[in-house]
């Protein structure tokens, strides 16, 4: 009886299969080959570059209908890992590999003494989203942001907002600080902003892990939003892209207030220098937080890695292809208009192609 | 001669039964199949085993957050895998006997199967969308009922104010695990309600009894391994259930009983779904350590289960 | 004068008891006082209408009131009798509104995109709004299936050698294990299949049949317990008269015991596979996630329903709506190929199960 029943389960899934096989109507193959290329390419890391992978991946994919790239996001740090281990192709991370984890190589997909080129294609502005009714934008001053993500200012109409949001009617309401519950990069970077940029207010230092044990907490960027929208005096950060109708904040820079959008974003990157003692094609960047310009300072600059000399040459080819799609004109707006990314600059651009020549 | 020997047929009798060939391959399969799966939980606790041992003998300070030791790190996750969990289930539990005998016992029968039905589609709801519900349902929804909670009840310690600002404590994600659990202990104990004999349930009614006093006489000690079995069961997914705490807790690592504030335990297994993206070197072993240390406590509230069901076999059918 | 007092005809059956109407009578009743009471309060303090509230004010009305009249007229085991139905009944009602409203919510967020296209096409080379979940569906299928078939005979066979075999300490650890099994996290098992997997692959493996082992072994032990659960409440008698007629042991499992319970042993798989179709977090692990089909188990990485809702809902693009869409209309799909499992699973138990007079 058992066998009629797993025969009958089996039946049903293989006619469901058989159904479906002769379906996936997008993925028919175009008559003619546009591009030579053909292969596999595997990618893993930063959930963060997720959105921007997907975009990228679709019009790579169009170009090249013989290669298939898949990225998973599994996050910076099991993405770093992974390249390491060689089940990759390329990582993408939130933070560039370190001098330590350089030095010590063994990058299983490189050819041996292989060094690794690390680009920062992806800067994405981190908003602070806040939901209060009928308000779209509040000026904040670091000292403000880091007073209320580290609980010592706990009402909306505290007079160090006020003073800051003249003829902005504030309610007398709690704040409910929401932070990610999961170890990420978006929270390395906000956590990073708010130890530079008002050190003597946040005592901590830069970590993926919240360092309070107070606040309200939730998974992921959609759960930081989730929360946000739902709850009542709530204030969060999560990836601009994904701020939708919620109030956002305008940084204080200076005397000037810099609201998010991708050209500040840009900006903060260019003012950073680049991290000394790494070769011409590692451009790990050396984030500067507090610029002196208006530029918008909570940013994310995500890396993308690959060798410098692959095993594999025909590897070394496919990868070679998208990272020059990724840098491109087209690849910038492309993510920019997909995923709410900051195009990469021009002077950033000459480096980043010199640093993909050097791929082989 | 052709005639059998004598010796043979004395002897045939007085032995063992002849061995049939089916019988022999039926109960060799079953052999087979239970010993593979000794086999199984063999190589997942060497697994588990193994990669914990890294954990236990590392230096503390290479943990995230670094915390003073190992069970500085473990024992606030353990506290909230236990707190919310018993929690679901002191919610589910009299539900769950309540819906298998409303179904078994009191719905037209009909109607029953129908209801029956739309409860065991309900085990297949992923718990991604139990997450979902849960952040864009349940939270809003009870929120001014904890806001009335910590007004009037705020001198209670589970009540405790300041309230949260979104409802996503751990008693919403307590709601969403006993709500996800119901239909699995729903299912076994209305299977198991159903099959009281018939007889126990008409002699109970013909010596003029009431029908709740012939569910507590004949239904209730029929089906109390059943019960106790689901309610198990249950458990066992609240306990190890991953997506939809991680996704409705607020979750900030600390140990309380209160019930209504944004400051909440987290659970072992949401602490492995949001930290393991991330994790690298001896903290994969960490979390792993952690993993071991959620089955070591299934294991311990399984074997009590087992001895209580143990005690009252006497009802089972087969024995 | 004396002739015409004639007492009242009483029928001694129905003396002392309720009529069959008084009940919904009284909870009529109940219900219309408590909506009263909260409009009310309502239009005192201004405050909206809560429904929830009137429902819940009214069934305290009628519990109390029941029990009350119950007390007087059929005395107090009736009472208790009508008090636990009201519970029971209460207990259903208030256990059905949480699943009723996820049910509900997601039929009205899955229809938005519960299209031709959706089941015709892939995710491969789709940004924003269009694509669908072709290729997460054959994926669940295909893992889901060579799960069970994995599963669902060991687990069987062990159930059968718990109840109908086993004795002394084997069987005692065999009991004792699947306990423990049945709380692996599902997290863990997605682990350890894929550190199994690791050692003949390589660390980047990711194939949809160390999915299905993940799977499997979550399912097996869910499958015992039920099955065992079942095979035990088959009367001892019917298992002694099979012998008594000189059946063999091996045809009396097969043709007595368990058709008898076929309908529980059913209902045990479905929740079974029920249990393990939507897990999200082992599939994420060892079958990774992709946009496009993939037929094979035994190479690259294959998409499954579950996972497709959790990256459809975790990797918003710009165009929220569009994803958010995709991952409702998932989730519908789910709890519909579950349901058509269902339905298959308890026609083949029926086609099996013995008539029983009940």
């Amino acid at each position: 009886m058992n066998i009629t029943r797993v025969g009958s389960f089996a039946a049903i899934s293989v006619a469901a299969a058989l159904v479906l096989s002769a379906c996936a109507t997008n993925e028919t193959p175009a008559e003619e080959a546009p591009s030579a290329l053909a292969g596999t390419l595997v990618g893993a890391g930063s959930s963060a570059v997720g959105a921007a992978q997907e975009v990228w991946i679709a019009e790579f994919q169009t170009a090249n209908p013989e290669v298939t790239v898949t990225y998973d996001p599994t996050g910076s740090g099991a993405g770093r890992e992974t390249f390491l281990g060689g089940g990759s192709d390329f990582a993408g991370t939130d933070r560039a590999f370190n001098d330590e984890e350089v030095a010590a190589g063994g990058f299983a997909s490189c050819a041996e003494g292989s060094g690794i080129v690390q680009l920062p294609l992806y800067i994405s502005p981190i908003a602070v989203i806040f939901n209060l009714e009928g308000i779209d934008e509040l000026n904040m001053s670091a000292d403000v942001i880091a007073g209320i993500f580290a609980e010592t200012i706990t009402n909306w109409n505290d007079p160090a907002i006020a003073a800051l949001n003249e003829g902005v009617e504030l309610p007398d309401l709690a704040i409910t600080p929401v932070h990610r519950s999961d170890d990420s990069g978006t929270t390395d970077n906000f956590t990073d902003y708010l130890a530079q940029a008002a050190p003597s207010v946040w005592t901590y230092e830069a970590d993926g892990v919240w360092p309070l044990e107070s606040g309200e907490a939730a998974q992921g960027t959609s759960g930081v939003v989730d929360a946000v929208t739902n709850g009542t005096g709530t204030i969060g950060y999560a990836d601009a892209s994904r701020a939708g109708d919620l109030g956002t904040v305008a940084v204080q820079i200076g005397d000037e207030f810099v609201p998010f959008s991708p050209e500040a974003a840009a900006a903060v990157v260019d003012a950073s220098p680049f991290i000394e003692g790494r070769p011409d094609f590692d451009l790990s960047i050396e984030l500067d937080r507090t610029p002196d310009s208006a530029a918008y300072p909570i940013v994310l600059v995500a890396y993308l890695v690959g060798c410098e000399t692959y095993l594999d040459s025909a590897q070394a080819e496919l990868v070679k292809a998208y990272f020059t799609y990724m840098a491109s004109e087209a690849g910038q707006a492309a993510s920019a208009a997909g995923a709410g990314s900051a195009p990469i600059s021009a002077t950033l651009f000459e480096r980043v192609t010199a640093a993909i020549d050097v791929i082989s | 001669m052709t005639a059998t020997d004598p010796k043979v047929r004395t002897v045939a009798p007085q032995g063992k039964p002849k061995q049939r060939l089916g019988d022999i391959v039926f109960s060799r399969t079953s052999l087979i199949s239970g010993s593979a799966i000794l086999a199984i939980l063999a190589a997942v606790a060497i697994f588990l085993v193994g990669q914990s041992v890294p954990a236990f003998v590392a230096d503390p300070e290479e943990f995230i957050g670094s915390p003073a030791s190992f069970w500085d790190y473990v024992w606030p996750l353990v506290f909230g895998t236990l707190w919310s969990a018993s929690l679901a289930l002191l919610m589910a539990l009299p539900l769950a006997v309540g819906i298998a005998l409303f179904i078994s016992h009191y719905a037209p029968r009909r109607l029953a199967q129908l209801l029956g039905y739309i409860v065991d589609l309900l085990a297949a709801v992923p718990s991604v969308v139990f997450g979902l519900w849960g952040i864009g349902v349940l939270a809003p929804a009870v929120l001014p009922a904890y806001t009335w909670l910590t007004e009037n009840l705020g001198w209670i310690p589970l009540f405790a104010p300041p309230v949260s600002g979104t409802g996503r404590t751990i008693l919403t994600a307590s709601i969403v695990l006993g709500v996800m659990i119901l239909p699995v202990m729903t299912a076994i104990c209305r299977e198991i309600f159903i099959q009281t004999p018939v007889l126990h349930e008409e002699a109970a009614l013909a010596l003029g009894a009431t029908r709740w006093e012939m569910i507590t006489m004949a239904v209730l000690p029929f089906g109390r391994p059943g019960i106790i079995s689901g309610a198990m069961l249950g458990l066992g997914r609240a306990l190890g259930e991953t997506m939809a705490v991680a996704m409705v807790l607020s979750a900030t690592g600390i140990i309380t009983i209160n019930l209504v504030s944004s400051a909440n335990p987290s659970t072992i297994a949401a602490n492995i779904a949001l930290s393991f993206p991330e994790a690298y070197g001896v903290n994969v072993n960490l979390l792993i350590a952690t993993g071991l240390i959620l089955f070591l406590i299934t294991l311990v509230v399984n074997s009590i289960a087992r001895y209580i069901v143990n005690r009252r076999k006497d009802f089972s059918g087969a024995n | 004068m004396t002739a015409t007092m004639q007492p009242a005809i009483t029928n001694s059956l129905t003396q002392g008891q309720l009529h069959a109407r008084t009940p919904w009578v009284t909870l009529g009743l109940g219900l219309t006082a408590a909506a009263g009471i909260v409009a009310l309060i309502t239009s005192a303090t201004g405050s909206e209408f809560s429904l929830v509230g009137a429902i819940a004010l009214g069934a305290l009305f009628y519990l109390v009131a029941i029990v009350v009249i119950s007390r007087l007229v059929e005395g107090q085991r009736k009472a208790t009798d009508r008090f636990v139905t009201a519970l029971v009944s209460g207990a259903f009602l208030i256990a059905m509104a949480p699943l009723v409203s996820l049910l509900f919510t997601v039929v009205v967020n899955g229809s938005a995109r519960f299209d031709v296209e959706f089941f015709s096409s892939s995710m491969r080379n789709v940004v924003g709004e269009g694509g669908g979940a072709a290729h997460a569906i054959v994926g669940t299928l295909l893992m889901t299936g060579t799960a069970a078939i994995i599963s669902i005979p060991i687990g069987l066979f062990t159930a059968i050698y718990l109840v109908e075999y086993g004795r002394g300490p084997l069987a005692r650890a065999i009991t004792f294990f699947v306990d423990v099994m049945t709380g692996i996290p599902s997290i863990v098992a997605g682990l350890f299949a894929f550190a199994l997997f690791a050692i003949f692959f390589g660390p980047g493996v990711r194939m949809g049949f160390a999915g299905a082992i993940a799977l499997a072994v979550l399912m097996i032990p869910v499958v015992v317990r039920s099955c065992e659960e079942m095979l035990r409440v088959v009367p001892n008698e019917l298992r002694e008269a099979s012998f008594a007629l000189g059946v063999p042991k091996w045809l009396t499992i097969l043709n007595v015991v368990l058709p008898t319970s076929a309908a529980g042993i059913a209902t045990g798989i479905m929740l079974a596979i029920a249990r393990v179709i939507g897990e999200t977090a082992p599939l994420l692990i060892v079958a990774g996630f992709t946009a496009s089909m993939n037929y094979n188990l035994f190479a690259d990485r294959m998409q499954s329903l579950p996972v497709f809702v959790f990256t459809s809902y975790a990797n918003q693009g710009v165009d929220t709506q569009a994803y958010l869409d995709r991952a409702w209309a998932g989730a519908l799909t789910l709890i519909l190929i579950v349901m058509v499992l269902n339905l298959a699973a308890r026609l083949i138990a029926r086609a099996f199960a013995p008539k029983l007079g009940r």
